[in-house]
């Protein structure tokens, strides 16, 4: 047994205990970040804030709210958002951030891309992101179904449905993740529980994940430059700051992020209370009803670009029906980001302006994704459906084709050059 | 500098998404529509002034009460609201208030001819006629006759009314608003029945419709929803007006509370970002 001195303080009592000043010292006064970096970095950090928002608000509003498809419309609109003490606020904030974290992820992503900092060891940051964003989309969608409004129910359907397309098994597979042979209390109570038990869970392990694959490939920097991160924290640790090219999680980027944290925040609590209704759809306000088919059924706004390529392809082609070449590019769409670090071919790491042709396949994929994204919400008729179809095919063919060509050549004339 | 370089591409990129999915999305998706200005420009105008007075003998002898109760003047409806929905489909307004709930003019052409004010002419014809039968005269002037009841419907009304009982008077016969307590006299098989399908619950129609929607619909539903099943009921634009703000009332009835809220957050976190800043500035102050 380990020999026990007696303690002078609570902190030092702990410490015997359970080694918390190496804890903190690892984790924060130690754990080691690269100087060179902008804002986007902080990025993770506002993701953090806005997931524990959201886990926050949604205590508060699992205290009242009733999966039940008699009751969970009024719950969630007469006795949270009229009756409960600050109810509305929290609906609010919750609404408002799960819609709000997804401009975050996609701007945490792109700047990953942009930068580079998914491949040459950095592989698993990527994949535990990716799974993290398709977690994500998990709980976005389910949580979405649970106020029982007409959008709640016709997006339930209409993505339930979508699983009908896998061959052999859609059918089967869609009454299975229905528990009913359409969109049912059954259906709401199961995706009650994916929402506040199991997804969550799952999200708070991938996070895990994602924090430790950090730990041996490091954060990447502005200009991608290999950092030897014993020999620079050694430097900031003998007083050398300035030379240092490293800080130190705590406080000095922390200091940081809480200053952007901050602007966020009066950026998020103006939406919250005077700009929700991008994230509150006005028809999810109708309570759902079977019988009535909304006009214009679409997804969240985050959703729309993978919705797109889903209905970009609206014809026949040979022996393929539409419908089947859709949900193929659908499926690739979805899991296409986890290939990224393979599909990029070329070993450099550097900023998109600092690479050439990967600079203008950057901007072509996100003015792409923004097309997608807008035509997704659009009434898919004449040209509309064609510039679907072309924006589809365009973002199958750069991430499948122009990719890995483009890299391969960057690849060849770095290696010619070494 | 170069962070600021850096916000305004991520601010544009957001912004441009921003405006395609929502404004832009929004006006693609619904069709433009020429706001209804109240003026029920489609009916025939009232060319005669009428006589209170004499509008009281003339209501009295045209068989208004013969359906419709005068409660402010001690005329009970006739019949209780169940036996009213059985024979009517829905129960028929008591007057006191409509003189002022409703614009004259169209109150003039209801008399004459009801399907036709109400806009309801693809519903109702000769063979399945509106359950309001039209006002034939009494032998003399009919249009006098007709402006007299309406002069003696305005001089009963009370001069104010609060946005409640305007929203009850015009709206509340087919639509609950549960959220305020509200329940519709009307028995809901037999509107269902009537209006061919269940008229909805209106609590919080002010967070699933826009403002604009709202009045455009309630000033001339068949513009709005065209082939819908709602009458056009008729009221001015003032009595429209109030009829909103009842609904913004019991449908978004925090709203004060959480633009007065908000606001006091988005205080907090400025002052929070401007200490935040210092602390960067104090630990950044040495690095570079």
């Amino acid at each position: 047994m380990a020999h026990f001195s007696k303690a002078n303080s609570i902190g030092e009592w702990l410490d015997q205990r359970l080694a918390t000043k190496k804890l903190w010292k690892v984790l924060a006064a130690e754990y080691w970040v690269p100087k060179n970096i902008n804002f986007l970095w902080a990025m993770g950090v506002v993701l953090m804030t806005m997931f524990s928002i959201l886990v926050i608000s949604g205590i508060f509003l699992l205290m009242y709210y009733k999966p039940d498809v008699h009751l969970a419309f009024d719950s969630v609109n007469y006795t949270i958002m009229q009756e409960a003490y600050y109810g509305w606020l929290w609906r609010h904030m919750h609404a408002v951030a799960a819609s709000v974290v997804f401009l975050v992820i996609y701007i945490h992503m792109f700047t990953g891309i942009y930068y580079g900092s998914y491949k040459q060891g950095r592989e698993m940051i990527w994949i535990s992101g990716m799974l993290l964003f398709v977690t994500f989309s998990a709980e976005a969608f389910s949580g979405y179904m649970l106020p029982w409004g007409q959008m709640s129910y016709w997006a339930a359907q209409v993505i339930t449905n979508l699983f009908g397309g896998i061959p052999f098994i859609g059918p089967d597979l869609v009454i299975w993740i229905r528990g009913n042979f359409y969109v049912a209390d059954s259906t709401l109570t199961r995706f009650f529980m994916l929402h506040v038990f199991l997804l969550p869970l799952v999200i708070m392990a991938i996070i895990g994940l994602h924090f430790y694959s950090l730990r041996i490939p490091h954060v990447n920097n502005q200009d991608g430059e290999d950092i030897d991160f014993d020999y620079e924290a050694e430097k900031y640790k003998n007083g050398q700051k300035r030379e240092s090219k490293v800080i130190p999680f705590w406080p000095v980027f922390i200091s940081k992020d809480l200053f952007v944290v901050g602007v966020f925040m009066i950026f998020y609590f103006y939406l919250v209370g005077f700009h929700y209704e991008f994230a509150m759809d006005p028809i999810n306000f109708e309570p759902a009803n079977p019988m009535k088919t909304p006009p214009h059924i679409y997804p969240e706004w985050y959703f729309l670009w993978s919705y797109e390529v889903l209905r970009g392809f609206f014809f026949d082609i040979g022996p393929f029906k539409a419908m089947s070449i859709g949900l193929t590019a659908f499926g690739i769409a979805n899991v296409i980001f986890f290939f990224l670090p393979w599909l990029d071919k070329s070993p450099v790491v550097a900023p998109a302006h600092k690479r050439g042709a990967f600079k203008y396949w950057f901007w072509i994929l996100v003015i792409d994704m923004i097309i997608l994204t807008v035509y997704g919400k659009l009434p898919p008729t004449g040209a509309n459906a064609w510039i679907g179809f072309f924006a589809s095919i365009t973002f199958l063919a750069l991430l499948l084709v122009v990719l890995p060509i483009i890299t391969k050549k960057e690849a060849k004339s770095v290696g010619g050059a070494a | 500098m170069r962070e600021l370089k850096i916000l305004a591409v991520v601010v544009f990129f957001t912004i441009i998404t921003y405006i395609g999915v929502e404004p832009f999305a929004h006006s693609q998706m619904h069709e433009h529509i020429k706001p209804v200005d109240y003026k029920y420009s489609d009916l025939k105008p009232l060319n005669k002034k009428g006589d209170p007075k004499k509008g009281a003998e003339t209501f009295m002898n045209a068989g208004c009460v013969g359906c419709h109760g005068v409660k402010s003047q001690g005329i009970a409806a006739p019949m209780d609201a169940k036996s009213a929905s059985a024979s009517f489909g829905v129960v028929p307004p008591d007057l006191s208030n409509a003189g002022a709930i409703f614009d004259e003019k169209f109150l003039a052409n209801l008399i004459k001819n009801p399907a036709h004010a109400l806009m309801l002419e693809h519903k109702f014809n000769d063979k399945r006629p509106f359950p309001m039968t039209p006002f034939m005269g009494l032998g003399g002037d009919l249009d006098q006759e007709v402006a007299d009841i309406v002069a003696y419907l305005k001089s009963i009304a009370p001069k104010k009314l609060d946005d409640k009982d305007v929203f009850i008077d015009a709206c509340g016969r087919c639509h609950d608003v549960k959220y305020d307590g509200w329940k519709r006299p009307s028995d809901t098989e037999a509107l269902k029945k009537y209006m061919g399908k269940n008229p909805p619950d209106l609590s919080i129609i002010i967070r699933a419709k826009s403002k604009e929607h709202l009045i455009n619909f309630i000033g001339e539903p068949q513009r709005v929803l065209h082939g819908t099943s709602m009458p056009r009921v008729g009221v001015t634009k003032e009595k429209a007006e109030q009829i909103i703000s009842y609904l913004e009332k019991v449908g978004d009835r925090k709203k004060e509370k959480r633009e007065s809220v908000t606001l006091k957050i988005i205080l907090y976190f400025v002052i929070f970002s401007i200490f935040a800043y210092l602390w960067k500035a104090s630990k950044w102050r040495d690095l570079h």
